[in-house]
């Protein structure tokens, strides 16, 4: 799950990291009356579940409310990497004289997770690990034992030479990996971490993806996910534990376990066709389950065809076959439907569905051949 | 012969009185796998189905009947519990079939688990089956047949289907391992490779990748630099859009880094042929053995 910048700072405050204040506004009035609050000059800042929010426009500077009013009028309800912002962050311009980087990732190589510092801040850390690499340090934490001082003290020294810098550094860097751990993050980072001419070190910008299986356990940092970033369909796929991502192809695709889901989309693709969707409908053969995945795939106007590839292991296939039967009774189905369903009670479930006046296939290639075919029309 | 289990292995299954440690328990047991012992806190002293003992702790269970091996069937929340507890209670072998674990949870068990010397495969993982010798997790028994192919995926049932076109072809199987979709796992590719080129019924090896992270990358470097038996490969999700979670937590292109291409070029590179689908693996096999 991925929260906003707003957020992500609510995180990092309550663990003690200096950032600067900040009020969120959903309309251009309340964005006016923030600043008006803070006076002098403030920043407006998209709150959108997007990287490059700077370079499309989504982060302004305004030297007064009034002109906090207009940026806000101006940001709210653009689109950035096809997404709407519905929300402004009104935060007070930093006087800036230094931006570095610093960045917490869950590391699949080390099994760890990596802290990396680099006084490059203010631009993506991708593209300064691609032009200046030597730029970053990096360390991997060991989790058992968590951030050792010595270690946050290290990093800091490597980001500023001024002790009275690298003091607030190390503190900050050990708040952020406790930040990290709490919330259950695979990613924090604060870029651009500032120094004022004042000498003091400041989050300005924040970002955190949280690890979906820790959710459960940490119910405030779940109460952060802002449905409305969701694409609706997406989200009732999520609530009926259903794991769904809309594309832009004509071939809706239901499939049981991630891996094959991925293999049947490809497939799709190596015949000729492009799939309107990965959908996994994991090990359940709930016939609910089957209708709600009924309901999301029609509901996109892109689809022509639907496409079941189910193997049945610990799924019966039967079960599918009488959620398939149930699912079309209680849904008006218009779209052509290839089924191929293979393993366990394979028999009957071909059975029930030939019943039911359904076609069944029991060979991968055979199914997803058809549903290109009955996806290109008639005519072909 | 096989690769992590065989007819010594003997099991201790956590979780066996639960809705799917207990079906699960009878499909291994109907398999031919050794059970000797179930673990559920607080009904030690009970018998699961007048058969397997079932113990307040590992520990006991251990003690009590020489289990050497542990598959693990509890929910997410109390899965790194488990494994904890597992290696502690000295099994070789640790088996996590439970999805949905916190890789921060991970993050401390797997350097545990390395110490006590114990192998874990998973979590979030089929297990794994040496056909006519047991099964240890949750692939189904009835599509595999004895012969000698190795099979190592980070998928389910895309395993499954390999292995099912791969039996209609009358190509058989010497281990078919699942080692997870999750980005933190106990077991990874080149541990499976390693143990398939030391296993002497093992001819030739189907490596079954999906996009996110680089393991399949660094398992095609060990194919080239130390394997000597053929390797043959597929990469799911070579429609998958980067940013984007497909299902499997590991199953993410984060920014140029994970994609299918990428991967079946390292494979190509390294001498692996590579399926454009998972029925192509079967030719490609075939023509290897």
């Amino acid at each position: 799950m991925n929260i906003h910048e707003y957020q992500a700072k609510e995180i990092l405050r309550a663990h003690g990291v200096p950032v600067p204040p900040g009020e969120v506004a959903t309309t251009p009035d309340e964005a006016e009356r923030i600043a008006a609050g803070y006076g002098g000059m403030v920043v407006v800042k998209a709150q959108v579940h997007a990287g490059g929010r700077g370079k499309a426009g989504g982060v302004k500077l305004a030297n007064d409310a009034a002109e906090a009013r207009e940026q806000a009028e101006a940001i709210l309800g653009m689109q950035i990497k096809e997404l709407t912002v519905e929300k402004v962050l009104i935060t007070p311009a930093e006087d800036i004289d230094t931006e570095a980087y610093l960045g917490i990732v869950m590391d699949r190589g080390s099994q760890s997770d990596v802290i990396m510092v680099s006084s490059e801040g203010g631009i993506d850390i991708e593209e300064v690990a691609a032009t200046n690499p030597d730029a970053i340090q990096k360390m991997a934490v060991d989790a058992r034992y968590g951030l050792l001082p010595h270690q946050a003290s290290a990093l800091a020294y490597g980001l500023y030479s001024e002790p009275k810098l690298a003091r607030q550094a190390a503190r900050i860097i050990a708040q952020l990996y406790d930040a990290y751990r709490a919330a259950g993050c695979t990613l924090a980072e604060i870029n651009p971490l500032i120094a004022t001419p004042a000498g003091e070190v400041k989050a300005i910008d924040a970002k955190m993806n949280i690890d979906d299986n820790a959710l459960f356990r940490i119910p405030d940092v779940e109460a952060m996910r802002d449905e409305s970033a969701e694409d609706p369909a997406e989200r009732k796929a999520r609530e009926a534990g259903l794991s769904y991502i809309q594309l832009d192809g004509d071939v809706g695709c239901c499939v049981n376990g991630a891996g094959l889901a991925m293999a049947t989309m490809d497939l799709v693709k190596h015949y000729g066709g492009e799939p309107a969707n990965f959908l996994d409908i994991g090990g359940s053969s709930n016939p609910d389950k089957v209708v709600t995945a009924f309901e999301i795939i029609t509901s996109d106007p892109n689809v022509k065809s639907i496409l079941f590839n189910i193997f049945g292991g610990i799924t019966r296939c039967d079960d599918v076959a009488n959620g398939i039967v149930e699912a079309t009774r209680r849904i008006d189905l218009k779209l052509p439907i290839a089924i191929r369903l293979t393993g366990t009670n394979e028999d009957l479930a071909v059975e029930i569905l030939k019943e039911n006046g359904f076609e069944a296939m029991t060979d991968m290639d055979e199914v997803v051949k058809r549903a290109v075919e009955l996806a290109a029309g008639p005519s072909s | 012969m096989s690769i992590f289990i065989d007819g010594n292995t003997s099991l201790v299954v956590q979780g066996i009185t639960g809705r799917d440690g207990s079906f699960h328990t009878r499909q291994m047991i109907e398999y031919g796998t050794n059970v000797v012992a179930g673990v559920t806190p607080g009904k030690g002293g009970q018998v699961f189905d007048d058969r397997v003992p079932v113990f307040n702790t590992v520990s006991e269970a251990v003690e009590e009947t020489g289990a050497n091996a542990s598959v693990i069937y509890v929910p997410a929340a109390f899965a790194s519990s488990a494994i904890f507890e597992a290696a502690d209670a000295g099994v070789d072998l640790i088996v996590c079939i439970t999805e949905g674990v916190p890789v921060a949870d991970m993050m401390t068990a797997l350097p545990y688990v390395r110490e006590k010397g114990a192998r874990l495969i998973g979590p979030n993982c089929p297990g794994l089956i040496a056909p006519g010798i047991g099964k240890i997790g949750i692939l189904p028994g009835q599509i595999v047949i004895p012969g000698p192919v190795g099979i190592v995926s980070r998928s389910g049932t895309l395993t499954y289907e390999v292995i099912f076109q791969l039996t209609r072809e009358g190509i058989g199987q010497s281990t078919c391992v699942g080692i997870g979709g999750d980005p933190l796992i106990g077991t990874d590719f080149v541990d499976c490779l390693r143990a398939f080129e030391e296993d002497p019924d093992t001819r030739a090896v189907a490596m079954i990748g999906e996009i996110g992270g680089t393991d399949e990358q660094v398992a095609a470097t060990f194919v080239r630099d130390e394997m000597s038996k053929p390797v043959v490969g597929f990469i799911a999700g070579q429609t998958a859009p980067p940013g984007r979670r497909m299902g499997h937590a590991g199953a993410i292109i984060s920014g140029s880094e994970g994609t299918a291409a990428e991967k079946m070029a390292a494979f190509r590179e390294c001498d692996i042929a590579v399926a454009e689908r998972p029925a192509d693996l079967v030719g490609l096999i075939e023509s290897r053995l």
